[in-house]
């Protein structure tokens, strides 16, 4: 499904992304993982073209991602994403939010894509909060909001950017059971998470990345109980406390 | 128990307070207790003139302040020009009642202004015609702010988003645009507009005096709005632009829906003081040989009569131009404090 | 390939319509018989210039002329912006003085500058200078100096001789101040107390100045405008339309520089001058060392606006008379008929001091 081959990049003199490779089959579950810095964010914003990647190939559903704009759009109809910051459009409310993208990029009829929101809200069970908008909810609606409006572009895959990062301890939890039961219906998910419970739940595969790299890459009971790497043992050292 | 700093406090301000109460004490003399507030029927400017330095003219306001106001327009047909500046200030009001913040006020903001200008103009209705150049006083004044203001915000918006975008070619266009109207004094501006745009129009098209002037504004306006726009569209958290792009919006969807209902809200007081310096920048039109209120105020102690009341005439334009400007830019700051508590509609 | 079609269609309308411009101007120009070219620049003007720095007669050309105009341009805007500065920074800290009525009168001044149009101002100013009385019956506010319809006459100064020696002692001066500061630094460094540096530069100056009296008999006279036929002669004076501008400018934009170092001060942390406080310094102290420093480096790129707003507004001396480049240029294109190349001339002369000012003011940025 999403296939990264040597992909570096630079932000001027500094190497974010050192020959990075990785495969992800449709219906995987991948959590990355790593400290701060390590281009793990970067490397999934290079997959829906937030980021540009100087070197390397990147191929998404069968479309490899150049500087041809077609392409970035047929790529981002295909990925969803949610951002650490939610980035619901506060000018709209939580329907328009979600009915936006359906009617001015798949060219939905309103009537149309207002009901499809409507089903996606109703999916992530926030039906109710519909014509509110997105200053008047709570942190963890916001996000389980960003998540349907993401979802009502039909994509085949999701991108997950630290999703509960910036969300109240009490109000992650209802966030990660959305994205269990995402991923229980069989979406393919890249999830940058420091959430460890969850990655042991779901993840196919979790990947460990520091200083660009892919340290490395395993199943998660693999990965917790027996890292192979020194630098790995230490992250977990510090993350799992 | 006072301390030393109470003291001088204390000090100061008996100091200054008796300065003031000399000064205002002066200032009644001259300006209330040995005015002449009007003239008896009859008598000539004469009877001012005989106290002048010791007591204030009002009279000149009293004798000319429908021309002031209203400029040259003739004696029976001074209520249109009055409607359209009681159109104007409700346009102005129903602007400022956040509830009215929806998009048929922008067709108001069209709107007002056309109906303005076919009021003046007459010519239908059987209201008599009355040429542009007789128009004048507070109705001008209006009209070129509004107009200027209004007709500028398309290119405006159209400049600010050719800046901030990665084709060179129209970056650099929109750069020298913008720098090259904003460095040049608004008064040669306006002089190459009257005496210039004649010549940029085939022969035997005659364009008014108040359209060039009003085309001049509309331009230069443009580019320092340009700049305001440009600093609400970076206020716009880059987030927001990420999560259009991410949705596969197009450049101008994500425009046009996302960034710039969001940025519009964020430069809402940078647009009413622009509106605001704009509307004094009208008076210039006074050295073109327009009348505005500044103008008009000009040409009334130019007249023989009234040679020397300037003092009085402009105090009294002074406080229309002041009542009208301090008005909205308290207004401003309550919308500041109103924004930023509130957040969002 | 979708961005180079857009930009070539951009780049391709804007020279379309250039060129239609230039066409149909072209045309016009020659329907009327009008010149074209900037030949008229050394033609004779015929007319007087009533304030001038350079030397000048009617006999002189339009170019001649136009300098003189930039020349007093650039006079009345330096000094406008010295003056609107000093008052400015005043406003600033009187607004936020704790003394009410202070505070209060300086928000007074700057909300009826601000809230008025500048030409009203300048047209204010210069109507109260024609109500002054005759040279006659001038104001005396001053001994020696006299305010009157004609202008401000001050009292000027006369240099005879022994100007050399006055000058090596201005240098002498220039020299040991800068020494006595140095030593005093490196003292108060060493030592934790400074010399006191403005007495001694104080007594410098007199014992520099008492012998360069002595050594070279420089002799200074008052030059007191006295009253003559026709008005006032000797001293210096101030035509009514400098004095105009110049009060005219400063004031407006003083209001405007008032507000942004009171920005500038109320951007400074509050934690700032609460630790500054807490070490034991006066208000005083806590403004100028703590304060005062930091709202001005965040005072600069605004302040710079306000002296280019300054700079344009000069322009406006057309109005009231004052032989600036804009009333220059304006007397010259009614009597040459040529608006094209006098108004472009004009546009870019004040773009370039704009971007010169810009330029200076980009270099003294911290």
């Amino acid at each position: 499904m999403i296939a990264l081959r040597n992909v570096s990049k630079w932000y001027g003199e500094f190497q974010v992304l050192q020959d990075v490779s990785l495969s992800v089959a449709r219906g995987e579950r991948i959590v990355i993982c790593g400290p701060s810095g390590s281009g793990k964010s970067t490397m999934l914003r290079c997959i829906n073209r937030l980021e540009r990647h100087q070197q390397g190939s990147i191929v998404v559903a069968g479309v490899e991602l150049t500087d041809d704009q077609r392409r970035i759009d047929a790529v981002r109809r295909d990925v969803g994403m949610v951002f650490q910051q939610f980035n619901l459009f506060p000018h709209l409310t939580v329907l328009e939010n979600c009915a936006l993208a359906p009617i001015w990029v798949r060219r939905m009829p309103k009537r149309e894509a207002e009901a499809l929101a409507m089903h996606y809200l109703a999916r992530v069970r926030i039906p109710d909060q519909a014509g509110k908008y997105p200053g008047q909810l709570s942190g963890g609606q916001q996000q389980r909001v960003a998540i349907a409006r993401s979802l009502c572009m039909s994509p085949r895959i999701m991108l997950f950017d630290e999703p509960t990062s910036a969300l109240d301890p009490e109000m992650v939890k209802e966030v990660l059971d959305t994205m269990v039961s995402l991923a229980e219906e069989g979406m393919t998910m890249l999830c940058v998470t420091h959430e460890m419970g969850f990655a042991r739940q779901v993840a196919d595969r979790v990947v460990f990345m520091d200083a660009g790299r892919i340290v490395e890459a395993g199943e998660p009971r693999a990965f917790f109980d027996a890292p192979q790497h020194e630098r790995t043992r230490l992250f977990l050292g510090q993350v799992l406390h | 128990m006072r301390s030393r700093r109470d003291r001088a406090g204390a000090a100061a301000t008996a100091v200054v307070a008796a300065c003031l109460g000399y000064l205002g004490f002066r200032f009644l003399q001259w300006g209330v207790v040995h005015a002449h507030w009007a003239l008896p029927p009859g008598a000539a400017s004469s009877l001012c003139r005989a106290s002048r330095g010791q007591g204030a003219c009002w009279a000149v306001v009293h004798e000319r302040f429908r021309f002031i106001l209203l400029g040259a327009y003739p004696y029976e047909q001074q209520w249109r020009p009055a409607l359209a500046c009681l159109l104007f200030v409700a346009l102005y009001a129903a602007s400022a009642v956040r509830a009215c913040w929806r998009p048929w006020l922008l067709g108001l903001w069209i709107g007002v202004p056309a109906v303005a200008v076919l009021l003046l103009r007459g010519g239908w209705l059987g209201l008599a015609a009355v040429p542009s150049d007789a128009w004048g006083g507070l109705p001008l004044t209006f009209l070129l702010s509004t107009v200027g203001f209004a007709a500028a915000i398309p290119p405006a918006v159209g400049l600010a988003l050719g800046r901030r975008s990665r084709m060179p070619a129209i970056r650099v266009l929109s750069i020298a645009y913008i720098e090259l109207l904003r460095g040049v004094p608004l008064i040669t501006f306006l002089f190459m507009a009257a005496l210039m745009f004649p010549l940029f129009v085939p022969q035997g098209l005659a364009v008014a005096n108040v359209l060039r002037a009003q085309v001049a504004f509309v331009m230069v306006i443009a580019a320092y709005l340009a700049e305001v726009v440009r600093a609400g569209l970076q206020a716009v958290p880059a987030g927001q632009y990420e999560a259009a792009a991410s949705m596969g919006l197009r450049y101008w969807p994500a425009t046009l829906l996302v960034v710039l209902p969001q940025a519009l809200r964020i430069m809402i007081p940078a647009l009413v003081n622009t509106f605001i310096a704009f509307f004094k920048d009208t008076s210039l039109v006074a050295v073109i040989g327009l009348f505005d209120l500044l103008g008009a105020a000009k040409a009334v102690i130019v007249d023989p009569q009234w040679v020397g009341f300037g003092v009085e005439v402009y105090l009294f334009v002074a406080a229309v131009y002041f009542a009208f400007c301090y008005a909205v830019s308290r207004y401003t700051h309550h919308l500041e404090t109103a924004l930023a508590a509130g957040g969002r509609r | 390939m979708r961005a180079l079609a857009w930009q070539a269609g951009a780049v391709a309308l804007v020279l379309a319509l250039l060129v239609v411009l230039v066409v149909q101007t072209a045309a016009n120009l020659r329907l009327r018989g009008l010149a074209s070219g900037f030949g008229f620049l050394g033609r004779a003007t015929g007319f007087e210039i009533s304030a001038s720095p350079l030397a000048y007669s009617p006999r002189d050309s339009y170019a001649r002329a136009l300098a003189v105009g930039l020349l007093n341009t650039v006079r009345v805007a330096l000094l406008a912006i010295v003056l609107a500065t000093a008052l400015g920074l005043v406003l600033g800290i009187a607004r936020l003085s704790r003394v009410r009525i202070v505070a209060t009168l300086a928000r007074a001044y700057v909300e009826v500058v601000r809230n008025t149009p500048l030409l009203l101002q300048l047209l204010f100013w210069y109507s109260l200078s024609q109500a002054l009385p005759g040279p006659r019956d001038a104001l005396r506010p001053l001994p020696g100096v006299f305010l009157c319809i004609r202008g401000l006459h001050l009292p000027g100064l006369a240099w005879h001789g022994g100007t050399r020696w006055l000058v090596a002692a201005a240098g002498a001066l220039a020299i040991v101040v800068g020494l006595l500061r140095g030593i005093s630094r490196r003292q108060r460094d060493r030592a934790g107390r400074a010399l006191p540096t403005a007495r001694l530069a104080a007594g410098a100056a007199a014992v520099l100045l008492v012998g360069a009296i002595a050594a070279g008999h420089p002799a200074v006279t008052l030059d007191r405008p006295a009253l003559m036929r026709f008005g006032f002669e000797g001293g210096m004076s101030l035509t009514p339309e400098f004095a105009a501008l110049l009060i005219g400018l400063s004031t407006n934009t003083a209001a405007f520089i008032g507000e942004i170092v009171r920005g500038g001060i109320l951007a400074v942390d509050r934690g700032q001058t609460e630790a500054a406080a807490a070490l034991g310094m006066s208000r005083a102290r806590v403004l100028r060392l703590v304060v005062l420093p930091q709202a001005l480096r965040v005072a600069l790129p605004p302040t710079t606006t306000q002296y280019l707003n300054l700079t344009k507004n000069s322009s406006l001396a057309v109005a009231i008379g004052y032989p600036d480049l804009m009333s220059i240029a304006d007397t010259t294109l009614n009597q040459t008929g040529q608006a094209v190349e006098v108004i472009a001339l004009v546009m870019t002369v004040y773009l370039a001091l704009s971007l010169v000012i810009a330029l200076l003011m980009s270099a003294a940025e911290p």
